[in-house]
């Protein structure tokens, strides 16, 4: 999954900078997860876009559920 | 789950249990399996299930008396099946080779004296076990009086083709022998066992006592006599009636106990269950249509292809699975409870790291104990799960994702916010304390209040109040520790008010009440206001259809008085009744119960969807989460309390749709601020800035968001936060805004854009996955 789309269509409200692609860290459970995602790092803002919580990551979540 | 409790659980459930017609043969030959390969016009595999347990199945098959039909379960419903022919038929198709496997050899010289069907029973059991066998016959071949059977039933080719088989498996065969005592004892002395075939013997007398039949007398239940290492069998024809089968057990018998013998193990243990048996399996025959036995048009020749599978399509393949047959979760698993329940046994002992399967299914039981009503031994699968969610959560594997929402939504109900305990407005004392349950409060706030005017309009001595949850949704969360908490305040309140009797609106309430706090005496508000009388207002709802369906909560179940009185309050507001399939002793759940929808909300969601179709007429209900569950479902439906109690004249409460959990709690809300106000107080919550958010959101952002159970609570606090740090994202093309919040353990994003003095909500989604940090 390529989230460059979202990073060029949002940018950062707080500075005014644009969003750029930085690995984002997850935990759940006992599990980790990480994902390139639009973000800012200057303000420590990311943007995790719906398909992606409908998608991988609520399947990654039903996944730790049942560890 | 301790594996004694396992063995309790899978004892109750008979789903396993051999169908009649094998429980009826004396060789328990898989009947109903032969009959479905045969459905399946599968001559070969029906042949290869016969093979499987039956003794030289061409003769067999021919000839067997089958006692299995006796006790068929098609038998009052047209007929038992016709098992026999339809064996007749399969060992008369099978052409392919009938290859018998023998097991790795075996250094053990058997003797088989005498080669009737019970002799060459024990010889063929004995060398497809791999043992050596010999076999003595005082005749000049094997087989006895099989060769006196007509040709028709059992053609020579055949049997000497079957009894081939012996010699292909390597028996060392003796014909024509004298017998008598000195070349029995000559035998016995070279053979580590002899299986004596009583048939055979024809008056030879082997010096062994003889029972009151004048054969050799045998132990019945493993075939050995006095003399030590000679066993015996068969002769059955000389009591009177000739049963093949039963004598091929005779011979099979002793077969085995001579296999123990050289395994040194004990003969005659756990053998009761051999030859036939009474069946423990349930089949409910009810809904099945007489459909009458075919008869072979030639029944010199027997059935033909065309007939075969007639005649095998009536057979039920009998089996339990009634609980299964009504509900979803049940079904959706693919099993039944016995199976469940090694499931759930192994998924709490499964090693770390790997996947419990069963975490979810555990959770997805509503706990409506339906099954145990239906169930011929009282399976109650909701016991088995709820006790499951305690050693999840003993094991620390319980998700939280599973039960959180509504366990906030239940310390919700017994916080500031809607707990409330007070004598009625201007009296000192309370005969009565209304309990009118945080669901109802949340799903019919005004018709709550006016149903509380009305009962102490009607009931003297005080009728005080109390707010709060009853602890169910921690109950079936298996959080012992919250449930407890919440029967204590309930307890403890009611001590101090001078223990007055409990007035329930909610079937769920009222049975945890009566589970769990035994000591308060409670009655049913439908109750009181059927002997108080209806009120005035009652019935002035326009209904467009004046027949209604009655939806009873499963906790209702065990109370048909108080679903009588349902029905009796609604035929006096002049509504007719069309029950559903599923009322009375066995309505299912809408999915709330059990906390079904909070684990499973697909499925909480299809259990809904399948009882809006069961019926076109609007559905009444009487438990709020019913209606509430129903109606977003898009089914017309209304609970009695908005007919009782109209808040607005003329309205059509079937029409009035869905809630949120947001309008539930506001609900809840209303309900205490009101009653405060009578009594002249305040509601002393703070209220927080975020919640003076002015919020707009289109009706189906609305359904999104409550179906992705964020509240609107949720959604303030996310803009007020980004709004207050500007920590926020904008989009170029829209200039609407993104922000996000994690307050607790979920992640809440909220898309929205200002508008007048308040915003408007486009979007909202939520996750559970924690966001760590970003790589610098
Ligand atoms: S209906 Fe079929 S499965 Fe049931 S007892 Fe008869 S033969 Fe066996
Ligand atoms: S949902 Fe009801 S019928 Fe189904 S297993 Fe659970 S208690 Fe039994
Ligand atoms: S009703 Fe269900 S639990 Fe009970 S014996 Fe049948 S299959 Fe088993
Ligand atoms: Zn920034």
């Amino acid at each position: 999954m390529n989230f460059s789309q979202e990073a060029t269509a949002w940018i950062c409200a707080s500075c005014g900078g644009s969003l750029e692609l930085t690995k984002v860290f997850f935990s759940y459970m006992k599990g980790n997860f990480e994902v390139d995602l639009p973000a800012c790092p200057a303000c420590d803002l990311v943007l995790v876009p719906e398909s992606l919580v409908s998608g991988r990551m609520a399947e990654a979540e039903r996944i730790l559920e049942d560890k | 789950m301790e594996k004694n409790e396992l063995i309790a659980w899978e004892n109750k459930c008979i789903q396993e249990e051999s169908p009649e017609c094998t429980s009826a043969c004396p060789l328990h030959v898989d009947a109903r399996l032969f009959l479905k390969e045969l459905q399946r016009g599968d001559w070969d595999a029906a042949y290869k299930v016969l093979s499987k347990t039956m003794p030289l199945p061409g003769i067999l098959g021919r000839i067997c008396d089958h006692p299995c039909e006796e006790k068929c379960k098609r038998g009052p419903i047209g007929g038992p099946i016709a098992i026999g022919t339809l064996e007749k038929f399969c060992v008369e198709k099978f052409a392919g080779k009938k290859r018998v496997q023998p097991l790795p050899r075996k250094n053990h010289r058997i003797a088989i004296v005498g080669a009737g069907l019970a002799g060459v029973t024990a010889a063929w059991d004995l060398l497809k076990k791999g043992f050596i066998v010999s076999v003595f016959e005082p005749g000049d071949r094997l087989g006895g009086y099989l060769w006196d059977l007509p040709e028709q039933l059992l053609p020579r080719d055949v049997l000497t083709e079957e009894l081939s088989i012996l010699e292909i498996l390597k028996a060392d065969i003796h014909l024509g022998i004298r017998l008598d005592t000195t070349l029995f004892d000559q035998i016995c002395g070279e053979y580590e066992a002899v299986i004596v075939d009583r048939d055979s013997l024809q008056g030879i007398d082997l010096s062994l006592p003889l029972d009151s039949d004048g054969l050799i007398a045998i132990d019945p239940a493993t075939g050995t006599t006095v003399r030590d290492g000679v066993l015996a069998g068969g002769g059955t024809r000389f009591r009177g009636s000739f049963s093949p089968v039963m004598e091929t057990l005779e011979g099979r018998k002793p077969a085995l106990s001579v296999e123990r013998m050289m395994q040194k193990v004990g003969l005659g243990f756990g053998r009761e269950n051999e030859g036939p048996q009474p069946s423990r399996l349930y089949t409910n025959v009810e809904e099945i249509a007489s459909v009458p036995r075919v008869f072979p048009a030639d029944s010199a020749r027997g059935y033909t292809e065309e007939e075969t599978l007639r005649e095998a399509g009536r057979c039920i393949q009998c089996e339990c699975k009634e609980c299964v047959k009504k509900c979803l979760f049940l079904e959706r698993y693919k099993g039944y409870p016995k199976k469940y329940a090694r499931e759930i046994f192994n998924n709490e002992r499964i090693l770390l790291g790997a996947a419990h399967q069963y975490n979810v299914f555990t959770n997805s039981c509503s706990t409506c104990g339906l099954c145990e009503t239906i169930c011929p031994n009282d399976f109650s699968m909701a016991d088995m799960c709820l006790e499951a969610r305690r050693e999840l959560l003993n094991l620390k594997i319980m998700p939280p994702s599973f039960h959180e929402f509504a366990l906030d939504d239940m310390a919700f109900s017994n916080g500031e916010s809607f707990a409330l305990f007070r004598h009625e407005p201007g009296k000192s004392e309370s005969a009565w304390l209304y309990f009118p349950s945080c669901q109802l409060c949340g799903s019919a706030p005004g018709e709550v209040l006016s149903s509380y005017r009305h009962i102490r309009e009607r009931l003297s001595g005080g009728v005080g109040i109390m707010l709060g949850c009853c602890g169910a949704p921690a109950f079936w969360a298996g959080r012992d520790d919250l449930f407890r908490e919440a029967l204590d305040g309930i307890r403890t309140s009611w001590e101090e008010v001078g223990k007055p009797r409990v007035i329930i609106a909610c079937s769920t309430c009222r049975n945890i009440f009566q589970e769990h706090l035994p000591e308060i005496e409670t009655v049913s508000l439908w109750n009181i206001i059927l002997e108080s009388g209806i009120p005035a207002s009652a019935g002035k709802q326009c209904s467009a259809t004046p027949t209604v369906s009655v939806v009873d909560p499963c906790a209702s179940r065990h109370d048909p008085v108080g679903q009588k009185n349902i029905r009796r309050i609604l035929q006096s507001l002049g509504m007719e009744i069309d029950e559903l399939p599923l009322s009375g002793e066995t309505p299912e759940c809408c999915g709330y119960g059990g906390l079904m929808y909070n684990a499973n909300p697909t499925l909480a969601r299809d259990v809904v969807e399948r009882r809006t179709t069961a019926s076109d007429n609007d559905y009444l209900a009487y438990c709020a989460m019913c209606r509430d569950n129903f109606a977003f479902a898009g089914k017309r439906i209304s609970h009695i309390i908005e007919h009782l109690f109209p808040t607005v004249e003329g309205a059509d409460p079937a029409a009035r749709g869905w809630i949120s959990w947001s309008e539930r709690r506001a609900g809840r809300v209303r309900v205490k601020e009101t009653i405060l106000r009578e009594l002249g107080e305040k509601m002393d919550a703070q209220s927080e800035e975020y919640e003076k958010l002015n919020l707009t959101m289109s009706p189906e952002v609305r359904k999104r968001i409550d179906e992705r159970r964020i509240l609107e609570e949720d959604i303030r606090k996310v803009i007020y936060r980004a709004e207050s740090t500007g920590k926020k994202m904008r989009s170029k093309e829209s200039g609407n805004y993104l922000a996000y919040l994690q307050p607790a353990n979920v992640t809440y994003w909220v898309e929205y854009v200002p508008e007048g003095d308040g915003f408007s909500v486009l979007n909202a989604y939520c996750h559970r996955m924690k966001i760590v940090g970003i790589k610098k």
